[in-house]
């Protein structure tokens, strides 16, 4: 048998049951049982759905009134006046730089996606090597823990100094920025495998490489997405600035050329592209990482 | 006379050394272990026989002595020493199944064909009666269940010995007496020698045909050995008011609770 739970919130249950009600018969409505169905995951919706609009609708309201007077920041209406024709057709191609915003994205994301590929590998196995070994966590660490608040941009002249062009300079600051969290969650991740399953591998004598495909690596996998999820949302910031230094196509460098054509609410605009691609790409990686993970983490 | 025992534990001693500090864990363990024979360790928390049962493992270093399973002295863990630990320790990322699949294949990769594999690992899950959940994961079945999986994944390897490290200490008393009912059939029909350590005294006199009992540590050793004289097949109903399981519970608790009773030192 057991006790109705109540928080301290709620008033204690009485004491005595009252003596129930006489009850009355009331005639209900009939009513047809889809309907409020759908009237309660309406609801359900609309209380996810509205919080947000209501929200962005108070900020875009008070940006309105305050960059009203015309000087500074343009306005919400005057954003839209200006740059309809870049908000409604991300798809244009008049050749050279001039693109829609979809072409620019792309670009960037081409650049991080090759550049964060790098990262992952190079800092998933440099951090199961750091984790899995005390000598060269050791020897290794304290480089890694200098070298990552090394801010991105900082990395941008020496890479075009060594590398000479631009492209790979950028690949390369996409590659050095995104590959810290990586190697240092990687390696948290290795050093915190239960004893219990390395004592399964040892028991049943794992060699090395079945111990790294059946235990080391699915142990380590939620590790390894969360420092994923840290490198791609720090490679597209990476990207974005070193992009505005190197020019070409790109968010970055059409952020920088239109501030020089003094065309801020088309920068405005990529602002809001920018925050859209790094907000899908982090939900991204979060969802490969559920998706692989898959039980992992479920104990 | 038979010049050694089966499992045959000798003058064992474990010493940890973190740093300089050293600490004498076992000190001067002898036991002899007979082919087939079940034997409980028992003792308070501390007391090592989790330690010594890692050893017989081969999961931790000996520091002097032996331990000499079937004229081969323990060096190293393998699965001729199959552990059922504590907690379980399935791979949550694989199902049951497959965490009994990964032994067999470990063991017998060589030795049998991939369809006998497969049979195999059914056919000992079907020991522990969880053929119904073979497809789950850990994390979707109950403790009892995990401990059954555990305990397939270990008879799977066909052991010289079965390791038993408190494996229903963390199970409620009607799962704990379910399993144990099962351990005792197992073991009836495979014959298996079995080293389990519990701090349950009625659990080690159901199921031992011997109880070890531990000093308290550091520096512990074997205090006493119980021989629980019962005939098997044993049911609890039938034998928990027997004088021979009466007369050796008395023993034990004596034991522990008169004997070696527990001291905890001040800070």
């Amino acid at each position: 048998m057991s006790l109705p739970a109540w928080s301290h919130d709620q008033d204690p249950p009485p004491l005595v049951t009252p003596a129930p009600a006489p009850a009355a018969v009331l005639a209900l409505p009939v009513r047809r049982p889809g309907l409020a169905a759908v009237a309660a995951r309406a609801r359900g919706v609309a209380g996810v759905v509205l919080p947000p609009v209501i929200a962005l609708a108070a900020v875009l309201a008070v940006w309105q009134v305050l960059s009203s007077d015309g000087t500074g920041l343009p306005a919400p209406t005057t954003i839209w006046q200006d740059s309809r024709d870049l908000i409604l057709d991300p798809f244009f191609d008049r050749g050279g730089v001039d693109k829609g915003l979809f072409w620019h994205a792309l670009t960037s994301l081409q650049r991080v996606a090759i550049g964060f590929s790098f990262s992952a590998v190079v800092g998933v196995a440099l951090g199961v090597l750091v984790g899995s070994s005390r000598f060269a966590h050791r020897a290794l660490d304290p480089i890694f823990q200098v070298l990552r608040t090394v801010p991105p941009l900082a990395w941008l002249p020496i890479s075009l100094a060594a590398l000479h062009e631009a492209n790979p300079s950028a690949l390369f600051v996409i590659f050095i920025t995104a590959i810290w969290p990586i190697i240092i969650n990687t390696a948290v991740g290795v050093r915190n495998i239960p004893q219990d399953y390395v004592n399964v591998g040892r028991v049943l004598r794992l060699s090395p490489p079945e111990y790294f495909v059946t235990i080391l690596l699915p142990a380590a996998t939620p590790y390894i997405f969360t420092g994923l999820r840290i490198g791609v949302g720090m490679s597209w910031l990476a990207i974005v600035a070193s992009e505005m230094l190197l020019g070409g196509v790109g968010v970055g460098f059409f952020i920088w050329d239109q501030y020089n054509s003094s065309r801020i609410s088309d920068i405005v605009v990529a602002l809001v592209w920018v925050g859209l691609v790094g907000f899908a790409l982090d939900r991204l990686v979060a969802l490969v990482g559920r998706i692989v993970s898959r039980g992992a983490a479920a104990e | 006379m038979p010049s050694r025992a089966y499992l045959s534990i000798e003058n064992l001693g474990v010493t940890f050394s973190p740093g300089a500090k050293a600490s004498e864990v076992l000190r001067g363990v002898d036991l002899a272990v007979g082919r087939g024979e079940f034997i409980s360790i028992i003792g308070h928390s501390g007391c090592g026989k989790s330690t010594l049962l890692n050893v017989v493992a081969g999961l931790l270093p000996v520091s002097m002595g032996a331990v000499i399973l079937d004229n081969q002295a323990v060096e190293a863990p393998g699965p001729d020493r199959a552990v059922v630990f504590q907690n379980h320790s399935l791979l949550p990322w694989l199902s049951v199944y497959e965490n009994v699949r990964l032994a067999v294949d470990k063991v017998f990769g060589r030795s049998r064909s991939r369809a006998d594999r497969h049979d195999w690992t059914l056919e000992n899950l079907a020991l522990v009666q969880m053929t119904h959940a073979k497809d789950k994961k850990p994390a979707e079945i109950s403790g009892g269940m995990k401990q059954r999986v555990g305990l397939a994944r270990a008879l799977a390897m066909e052991p010289k010995v079965l390791l038993l490290d408190e494996p229903f200490g963390a199970l409620d008393a009607l799962t704990r007496a379910n399993l144990q009912d099962s351990v005792m059939e197992i073991h009836g029909k495979l014959k298996n020698t079995v080293m389990m350590i519990t701090h349950d005294v009625d659990e080690a006199v159901l199921l031992s045909d011997r109880i070890v009992m531990m000093t308290n540590g550091p520096a512990a050793s074997v205090g006493d050995i119980v021989t629980v004289d019962l005939p098997r097949p044993r049911r609890r109903i039938e034998v928990d008011a027997t004088e021979a399981y009466v007369s050796a519970r008395h023993s034990v608790i004596e034991f522990l609770y008169a004997r070696h009773a527990s001291f905890r030192p001040a800070a």
